[in-house]
């Protein structure tokens, strides 16, 4: 197999007391979806905000695309590549979604440390916001305040600033949320493309999703993986059965 | 785009009314009209030192005197030291040429906002509001205390600093001048926010996180605006020293710092043209209920009052509507 995009080697993080993240090796290899399933509280947020930069780990390392980004910033990580999407929408809502989309564009382009040239005029961003926004079809939408969109087409305008940052990696955290079943079946379907991009790390509840589109399941447990594997192998883990699926397995 | 419209509509109007009225001022023989209309146009220019932060950033400085003041300072102390021949420190020599004196106060409230800025947009909220006063206040207190420049007494300019080809004793000339250095400050502020700056700057105000997580660094963004807001300001300050001809400590006092805050609410937070409306209700008000009344600012509270309550954007907000980014 290909060298992994991203790799956590013995991630750990507490606060306080409660070890959130505990001791997590995993990795994310170019053309698969990873999906990372756990119960409520089971350190799915804390393990994004790790891999993101928003939160630093005590121990363990990080590396995307070869380098340690360990200790690096969101807008450094960003930067580099890993383009993600937040769990319950996070937009510019005064931005209308051509410019959420652009926002994103302009940053992959080079830093915001341009003075004088209006955005409105910029081909090099508008043309390239219309046809992410098209791939998700937003199009229709481009000038409407992404405060003012649907709640589904908020999910919509996530993975476009996602795509729009040309990333080498995915983090997709929960972006099936609140989308009903025409919605969610429209975004597997779309995910199930975009893995050809790029690898996509997807924290997701929506159990028919994510064994419709996983290559590879880890499941996380009180911060620990306590397994990993393939969609068939998950299925049949007992331990897994038993701490998670119980319920919900078929 | 009617909204888009009617903004342009008002601004132009309101540019070619700070124009009208010393035109005006001047047929009929009234040089205060003048001398307000100056007044209008160089805190209209602090506004929009301001309003760069404020507006854009979403920084709510409530310590913008500090630069005021700073700038003001700089024109009365190298006047003060033109005008008796004495160097301000060894081998520095004083100016009594406007554009020297401009860039020195630019330059110097550049580095303080630089490290004020840098100090307190760790924080947010209230506490940056608290911070910024306080660096205001120690400045304050500090020229209070400062015998060399006339202390809590404040300093005077004998004679009004020069700019070449004109002749800045005369009100119309220093109001040309000032209004000329509005319409380049409200250019280039216009210019930075339809830049990927100013698109930077005000999707850091509005979501930060989202910000950081496309690769815009937040605090760098901030920290820049709030400079260039800072030399705006300065700038101002020095212009309105020559235009009173006299600093003093309360050119920094907490006072200003809320004059300029009510100076963007009234005209309208991040509106291209609001610190123009703002400082020309303000003034108004000043001269008009205050030759009434002595508590003039009663009346200016109720409307800041209703402005707040009612119309949120300000006066140019409430006839153009709310701002879209398309």
């Amino acid at each position: 197999m290909a060298d992994p995009v991203l790799e956590l080697d013995g991630v750990s993080k507490s606060f306080g007391a409660l070890r959130a993240t505990d001791d997590v090796t995993l990795t994310l290899h170019p053309g698969e979806i990873h999906a990372l399933i756990g119960p409520n509280g089971a350190g799915k947020t804390t393990l994004m905000a790790l891999i993101s930069g928003r939160l630093r780990a005590d121990s363990g390392c990080i590396r995307f695309r070869g380098q340690d980004i360990t200790r690096l910033s969101v807008t450094q990580r960003a930067r580099m590549g890993l383009g993600r999407s937040f769990q319950i929408s996070s937009l510019i809502p005064e931005y209308s979604a051509r410019r959420n989309v652009m926002l994103a564009l302009q940053s992959r382009q080079g830093s915001p440390w341009h003075f004088f040239k209006p955005v409105m005029h910029d081909a090099s961003l508008l043309e390239p916001a219309r046809a992410m926004l098209a791939r998700v079809g937003l199009e229709g939408r481009a000038s409407v305040p992404s405060a003012e969109l649907a709640h589904g087409e908020r999910r919509l305008l996530e993975i476009a600033v996602a795509l729009a940052l040309g990333p080498a990696a995915f983090l997709l955290d929960e972006p099936m949320a609140g989308m009903g079943a025409e919605g969610a079946r429209r975004l597997t379907g779309f995910l199930d493309d975009l893995r050809r991009e790029a690898p996509i790390l997807l924290v997701e509840h929506d159990m028919d999703a994510v064994f419709a589109l996983a290559d590879r399941i880890s499941v996380l447990a009180s911060g620990r993986v306590i397994a990993s594997g393939t969609v068939e192998e998950i299925r049949a883990d007992p331990e897994v059965r038993r701490a998670y699926l119980g319920e919900e397995a078929t | 785009m009617v909204e888009r419209r009617r903004e342009w509509t008002i601004n132009a109007l309101l540019a070619l009314g700070l124009l009208a009225v010393p035109l005006l001022a001047l047929l009929i023989d009234e040089p205060f009209l003048i001398t307000l209309a100056t007044r209008v146009a160089i805190l209209a220019l602090a506004g929009v030192g301001l309003n760069l932060a404020l507006g854009l950033g979403g920084m709510v400085s409530f310590g913008h005197a500090a630069y005021f003041g700073l700038g003001g300072y700089v024109a009365g102390v190298m006047a003060h030291h033109a005008f008796s021949g004495t160097p301000i420190a060894a081998g520095l020599s004083g100016s009594d040429q406007m554009l020297v004196i401009w860039a020195v106060a630019m330059v110097l409230s550049g580095l303080l906002a630089l490290v004020i800025g840098a100090l307190s947009l760790r924080t947010s909220g209230i506490f940056f509001i608290m911070i910024t006063l306080a660096f205001a206040q120690m400045l304050f207190y500090f020229a209070l205390s400062w015998p060399a420049y006339g202390g809590e007494d404040g300093l005077p300019i004998f004679v009004r600093n020069s700019f070449p080809g004109l002749n800045t004793m005369r009100g119309w000339d220093l109001f040309i001048l000032s209004y000329g250095v509005l319409m380049v400050a409200l250019a280039i502020f216009a210019m930075l926010r339809a830049a990927r700056f100013g698109a930077a700057l005000m999707a850091v105000r509005q979501n930060p996180d989202r910000a950081a997580a496309v690769g815009i660094p937040p605090f760098g963004v901030k920290l820049l605006a709030f400079v260039i807001s800072g030399m705006i300001t300065g700038l101002a300050g020095a212009m309105m020293a020559d235009l009173t001809r006299f600093v003093s400590p309360a050119m920094m006092a907490w006072q200003m710092s809320g004059e300029l805050i009510v100076i963007i609410i009234l005209g309208g937070v991040g509106r291209l043209f609001g610190p123009v409306a703002g400082a020309a209700i303000l003034v108004g008000f000043e001269v008009f209920f205050g030759g009434i009344t002595e508590h003039w600012q009663f009346f200016l509270g109720l409307v800041l009052l209703g402005v707040v309550l009612f119309a949120r954007g300000g006066v140019i907000g409430l006839i153009a509507g709310r701002e879209r980014h398309g």
